[in-house]
C-alpha cells in the first residue's frame, strides 16, 4: 500500500500555511501502481474534491487528488483516500433479486423490470400514479437525476418524488429560496482565501467536509489568520479553534441569532443603503430581534452576555465573512428561521456577492445540489416554481407534453409525507434508489413498520444489500462511482465529471441506465406519441439537461463533457455571459425574486403556509432580497422526568451515513468500529457510569444500548453518531434513529434529528437485569399461544 | 347599538378555535405537521381571545343574547382518516374565515367609534387569523389529490 499520508491518523495532513493562492499538496492513496489513471471526483462528502481513480487491470487500485483543480488543489480528507475499497468489496449485488414465497431469489433484469412494470401499471389503472412514489438519494449523478425527474413528472405525473435530501439538505433550499428567491448558493470557496473572520454555525466542519477545513486551517497557520465563531452545544475539533464558541441549548438556534443580530443592529453595524438598496423588510426584522437583549437570550439559550457580545463584535465588525450552516440548524427546531437568519446577517451587513463574503448553506451528501436542481426532490427542474404557469409551459414545451401532465397541480410532496401516505396506504409502490432509510429515517421502529406492510410495493436499487433491501419485494442491482460516468456539483456550484474507470461488477447497471430501461418498458410518450426520453447515454443525458437550465439561475449551457474534462471543476452559471464559470452570486445586489424568476412565492416561517402568488404580487420585492425574521417556539419534547436528558444524533469523521461504503474499508472500519453514546464528565458520576461501560439509551419511541463516551458534551445531553445499523453487527439495537422523532420543519420539511428526550441507564449483569430479560423471553413465547 | 354583539361573536369563536384546534390536533395526531401546527394555532387563538376579553366586556350589555355561532354546527366531533382530516380543516376554514369576516366589519364599526383599542385589536386578529386561514388552505390543498382520487 503507497499512501501520501496517513490520513487515519492525522486528518487533516501537514499545515501549508498561506495568504493568497492556496498551495497545492498532492494526497494520495494505491494498493498497487495504477496502469492508468481516469478523471473523476470524490463522493464522500459534499465538498467536492477533484480526484483521479487509478486503474490496473480493470479494478480500482487507488485515488490521488488532483492539484489543478479549485476546490481541493489536491488533497483528500481519509473518507475519500479510503473508502473506494468498497467498489471492488465482495458484497457487491451482482444480480437482480426478487422476493418468492417470502425470499428473495437471484432472478434476471428481464424478470425484475417487468414485474416493476406490471406492477406499476396496475397501479396506475386503479388509483392513477398517484399511487406511486419515489425516495431517491444525494449520491446518484446529475443525469440520473433529470432523467428519473422526466419520467417522473411527464411520462408518469406523479408529485411523489423525493431524495434523502430532505434529510440533509432541504433547509439549505429553502433558507437561500426565503431570502434569495431561488436556491444556488452565493459563494465561492476561495473566499476562504481571503475572509476576515469565519462563521461556523451548526456546523462541525473538520469533521464534515475535512479538506475545507484543511484550508481553514492552513488559513490560521498562516500570516493573517480570520477569527472564527463556533455555534455547536459539542466541543467538537471545529470549536477547539474558535475565536469564540457558543454553545447554545438544543433547539435555542433562533434565541441565539436573533441576540446576534439585536447586537450587531444596535451597535449600528449595519450597511443602511445596502439594505435600503437591495432588501426589503429590515423594520420588521428589527423589531423581532430587537426582542431578545443579551441577558433573555442567555435564560433560553445558556449563552453568556459576555460570548455573545464577543461574537456580534467579531460578526459585525468583520470587513469580510463567510458562513456555513449544516445539520445542527438545519436538523433541528425551527431550521429554516434559523437558517435564514444567517442570510439576513450577511445582508444587513451588505457582506455578500463579493470576493471573502459567502454564505454557505451546506449540502449533506455530493451530489445533493443536483437532486435539487434536476427535480428529483420534487421542485421543478431549473430551480423552476410550480406555482408559475410560465414556468410549467416552459418544461412542457421543453418535453412536448400537456402542461397538465406535470404535477402541478399539487406542492410536491416531501419525503415524510410519502412516507406517510405509505403508512396509510395510499402510496403503493415505492421505489428507493440510493439510499438506506431503515437506518437513516427517523424512529426507525415505524418505518421498519412500513417497509413490511404486506400492501407495499418496495423496489430497492443499491450497490449493497442494506437494512432496506431486506425489505424489498424487488433488488436492483447498481453501478457505483468509477463504473459510470456523470456530472455533480458541490456546494460552491463547482461542477465536475467523474469518468467512468472500470466496469460494474456482475450484471449490476448504472441507475440511469436503469431508469432508462424502465422508461422505455413503460413506453413514456410525448404528445406528438414520439419516446419522451429520447437519450441513451450519460452525454446525452447533459446536454438534455443544458437545455433545461437555459437561462435558469443555474445555467449549464456554457459546460460540457469536453470542458469538464481535464483541468478543473466549473462553477456554474457558466453561459455566454460567464463562459468560465461564476465565481459570485448576486454581485450587483439584484436577486431572484423578481415575480417572473422566483422559485417559490415563499412560506410563513412558522406555519409552512404558502404565500399566493396574488400576494406576491402586492408585494413584488422585484430583485432585492428579503430579511425575514421569526420568534422562539420551544421544541415539541423537552427533556422531563421520566425522559430527563437531551439527546443529539450527528457525524464522524470516519464515516459517511450508513456505512455501505466506509463500513468496508478496513482500515474506516478500525478507526470508528462502533457507535458510543457521549455524555457529559457530570452525567457519568450522577448515574455513575465509566468509559466503555454499556449504556441503554431510552426515548418514547425505542432505546439503544452503546458503549459510553465521556466528556466533550454539556451536562444534561447526549450524543449518539448515527452511521450505525445492523448490516454488520445484529446482536443489539444500536441505530440512533430508534430513539429520534417523526416531525419535521415547517417550511424546508427536514426532519428534527438533532433533539429528543430521552432517558438512560447502566447496563448491569445483576441477577435483577437477568431475571427481567427472561421474564421478556417467557413473555415473548407465551405471545403466540394468547392470540 | 349592536356591535357589542359582534365583539361578543368575534370573542367566543376565538374561543371555540381555541379548542377546535386542539381537537383537530388530537383526532390527526397521525399526521404530525397538523398534530403540531394546530396545537401552534389554538395558542394564537387563546392569545387573541384574552386580548379581546376586556374588550367584550367593556361593549357587553346585559341581556344580550348570545349570537349564533357557525362552530354551533360545524367540527361538533372530530373524525378520523384522510377524507375527515379534510373535511376537519375545511371546517377549521370556515370558522377562521367567519373570524375575518367578523372582523372586518368590526373594524369598521371601531373605526367610526374612534376607538383605537378595538381598531388595534382587530387588526392584529386579522393578521393572525389570516395566517392561520393561509395555513388551512395550504394543507387542504396538498391533501386533497391524495385524498380525492386514491385513499379509501
Amino acid at each position: 500500500m503507497e499512501e501520501s499520508r496517513d490520513s487515519i491518523k492525522d486528518i487533516w495532513g501537514e499545515r501549508t500555511p498561506y495568504e493568497g493562492e492556496w498551495p497545492a499538496r498532492s494526497d494520495q492513496r494505491t494498493s498497487e501502481e495504477p496502469d492508468h489513471w481516469v478523471q473523476s471526483a470524490c463522493v464522500l462528502c459534499s465538498n467536492g474534491c477533484g480526484m483521479d481513480i487509478g486503474v490496473k487491470d480493470g479494478r480500482i487500485v487507488g485515488v490521488r487528488g488532483r492539484e489543478a483543480d479549485r476546490v481541493n488543489h489536491g488533497r483528500l480528507g481519509p473518507k475519500g483516500l479510503h473508502a473506494w475499497v468498497a467498489n471492488n468489496s465482495k458484497d457487491r449485488l451482482t444480480k437482480p433479486l426478487i422476493r418468492k414465497s417470502g425470499k428473495l431469489k437471484e432472478a434476471t433484469w428481464d424478470e425484475a423490470m417487468d414485474l416493476i412494470v406490471q406492477k406499476s401499471k396496475e397501479i396506475i389503472e386503479n388509483d392513477t400514479s398517484l399511487g406511486m412514489g419515489f425516495y431517491t438519494s444525494g449520491q446518484l449523478f446529475l443525469e440520473e437525476y433529470y432523467t428519473l425527474g422526466v419520467l417522473g413528472k411527464a411520462g408518469l405525473g406523479t408529485p411523489h418524488m423525493d431524495g434523502n435530501t430532505r434529510l440533509c439538505t432541504a433547509t439549505s433550499a429553502a433558507a437561500l429560496k426565503v431570502s434569495f428567491g431561488s436556491d444556488g448558493q452565493p459563494g465561492s470557496y476561495t473566499d476562504l482565501d481571503t475572509t476576515d473572520a469565519i462563521l461556523h454555525f451548526g456546523h462541525n466542519i473538520a469533521s464534515q467536509q475535512t479538506v475545507l477545513w484543511t484550508r481553514i486551517l492552513d488559513r490560521l497557520a498562516g500570516p493573517n489568520p480570520p477569527k472564527i465563531i463556533v455555534i455547536d452545544p459539542r466541543e467538537t475539533y471545529t470549536a477547539e479553534k474558535a475565536t469564540v464558541h457558543l454553545a447554545p441549548k438544543l433547539g435555542t438556534n433562533v434565541p441565539v441569532m436573533n441576540g446576534l443580530l439585536n447586537l450587531i443592529i444596535e451597535a449600528g453595524n449595519i450597511d443602511t443603503e445596502y439594505i435600503q438598496a437591495h432588501t426589503t423588510g429590515f423594520e420588521k426584522l428589527k423589531k423581532i430581534v430587537s426582542m431578545w437583549p443579551p441577558m433573555r437570550v442567555e435564560e433560553v439559550s445558556g449563552i453568556p452576555e459576555s460570548k455573545l457580545r464577543q461574537a456580534a463584535e467579531i460578526l459585525g465588525t468583520a470587513k469580510s465573512l463567510v458562513s456555513t450552516v449544516l445539520q445542527g440548524v438545519y436538523q433541528s427546531m425551527q431550521a429554516t428561521a434559523a437558517a435564514v437568519q444567517v442570510n439576513n446577517l450577511h445582508l444587513i451587513r451588505g457582506l455578500i456577492g463579493r470576493d471573502g463574503c459567502g454564505i454557505y448553506q451546506m449540502n449533506g451528501q455530493p451530489t445533493a445540489q443536483n437532486t435539487r436542481e434536476c427535480g428529483a426532490d420534487g421542485d421543478l427542474p431549473g430551480f423552476r416554481n410550480w406555482g408559475n404557469e410560465e414556468h410549467v409551459k416552459q418544461l412542457a414545451e421543453l418535453w412536448n407534453v400537456l402542461p397538465d401532465k406535470i404535477p402541478h397541480w399539487s406542492p410536491p410532496t416531501h419525503a415524510m409525507q410519502i412516507w406517510r401516505f405509505a403508512e396509510s396506504g395510499s402510496i403503493k409502490l415505492l421505489w428507493i434508489s440510493g439510499t438506506n432509510p431503515a437506518v437513516s429515517m427517523p424512529e426507525l421502529a415505524r418505518i421498519r413498520k412500513i417497509l413490511k406492510k404486506r400492501k407495499l410495493f418496495v423496489i430497492v436499487q443499491d450497490a449493497f444489500n442494506t437494512e432496506t433491501t431486506k425489505y424489498a419485494d424487488v433488488v436492483l442491482p447498481a453501478a457505483i462511482w468509477g463504473e459510470k460516468t456523470g456530472c455533480f456539483t458541490n456546494v460552491d456550484r463547482t461542477v465536475h465529471i467523474s469518468h467512468k474507470a472500470v466496469e460494474p461488477p456482475g450484471e449490476a447497471k448504472s441507475d440511469l441506465d436503469i431508469f432508462l430501461d424502465y422508461s422505455r418498458r413503460m413506453d413514456f410518450r410525448d404528445k406528438d406519441g414520439n419516446p419522451l426520453i429520447s437519450w441513451t447515454t450519460p452525454e446525452e443525458a447533459f446536454e438534455a439537461w443544458k437545455k433545461c437550465t437555459k437561462g435558469r439561475p443555474c445555467d449549464y449551457t456554457g459546460m460540457s463533457y469536453a470542458k469538464l474534462t481535464g483541468g478543473s471543476g466549473i462553477q456554474w452559471p457558466c453561459n455566454e455571459k460567464y463562459p468560465d464559470g461564476a465565481r459570485h452570486l448576486y454581485t450587483d445586489g439584484m436577486f431572484n425574486t423578481s415575480i417572473d424568476q422566483c422559485e417559490t412565492y415563499g412560506h410563513d416561517l412558522d406555519t409552512g403556509a404558502a404565500v399566493t402568488k396574488k400576494e406576491y404580487k402586492a408585494m413584488d420585492p422585484a430583485g432585492k432580497a428579503f430579511l425575514k425574521g421569526s420568534d422562539y417556539l420551544p421544541p415539541h419534547e423537552m427533556p422531563d422526568e421520566k425522559y430527563p436528558l437531551w439527546l443529539t444524533t450527528g457525524r464522524i469523521v470516519y464515516h459517511f451515513h450508513t456505512r455501505t461504503k466506509t463500513g468496508r474499508s478496513q482500515q474506516l472500519h478500525d478507526a470508528a468500529p462502533d457507535g458510543y453514546v457521549q455524555i457529559s464528565e457530570e452525567d457519568a458520576v450522577k448515574y455513575g457510569i465509566g468509559e466503555g461501560d454499556m449504556i441503554t439509551v431510552t426515548s418514547r419511541r425505542g432505546k439503544v444500548t452503546e458503549p459510553a463516551k465521556i466528556g466533550g458534551v454539556e451536562p444534561g445531553l447526549v450524543f449518539i453518531p448515527f452511521h450505525y445499523g445492523y448490516w454488520d453487527n445484529d446482536k443489539r439495537s444500536r441505530a440512533a434513529n430508534e430513539l429520534t422523532i417523526t416531525e419535521w420543519d415547517a417550511v424546508s420539511k427536514q426532519p428534527h434529528f438533532k433533539y429528543a428526550a430521552v432517558s438512560i441507564s447502566k447496563e448491569e449483569d445483576s441477577i435483577l437485569n437477568k431475571l427481567g430479560q427472561a421474564v421478556e423471553t417467557i413473555a415473548e413465547k407465551l405471545k403466540p399461544q394468547e392470540v | 347599538m349592536h356591535i357589542g354583539k359582534y365583539i361578543d361573536l368575534v370573542h367566543r369563536t376565538e374561543e371555540d378555535l381555541v379548542d377546535a384546534f386542539k381537537l383537530v390536533s388530537k383526532a390527526h395526531s397521525d399526521e404530525v405537521d397538523v398534530e403540531q401546527t394546530c396545537v401552534l394555532l389554538s395558542s394564537w387563538s387563546k392569545k387573541l381571545a384574552d386580548e379581546l376579553e376586556p374588550i367584550a366586556k367593556r361593549y357587553k350589555k346585559e341581556g344580550d343574547k348570545e349570537p349564533d355561532r357557525l362552530t354551533k354546527t360545524l367540527l361538533k366531533k372530530a373524525r378520523k382518516g384522510s377524507m375527515a382530516l379534510l373535511r376537519d380543516l375545511h371546517d377549521l376554514y370556515l370558522i377562521v374565515s367567519e373570524v375575518l369576516v367578523c372582523c372586518t366589519i368590526l373594524k369598521q364599526g371601531g373605526t367610526a367609534l374612534e376607538d383605537e383599542e378595538l381598531v388595534s385589536i382587530c387588526e392584529e386578529i386579522e393578521r393572525q387569523t389570516t395566517r392561520q386561514s393561509s395555513w388551512l388552505m395550504t394543507r387542504m390543498k396538498s391533501a386533497a389529490p391524495q385524498t380525492l382520487i386514491v385513499a379509501k
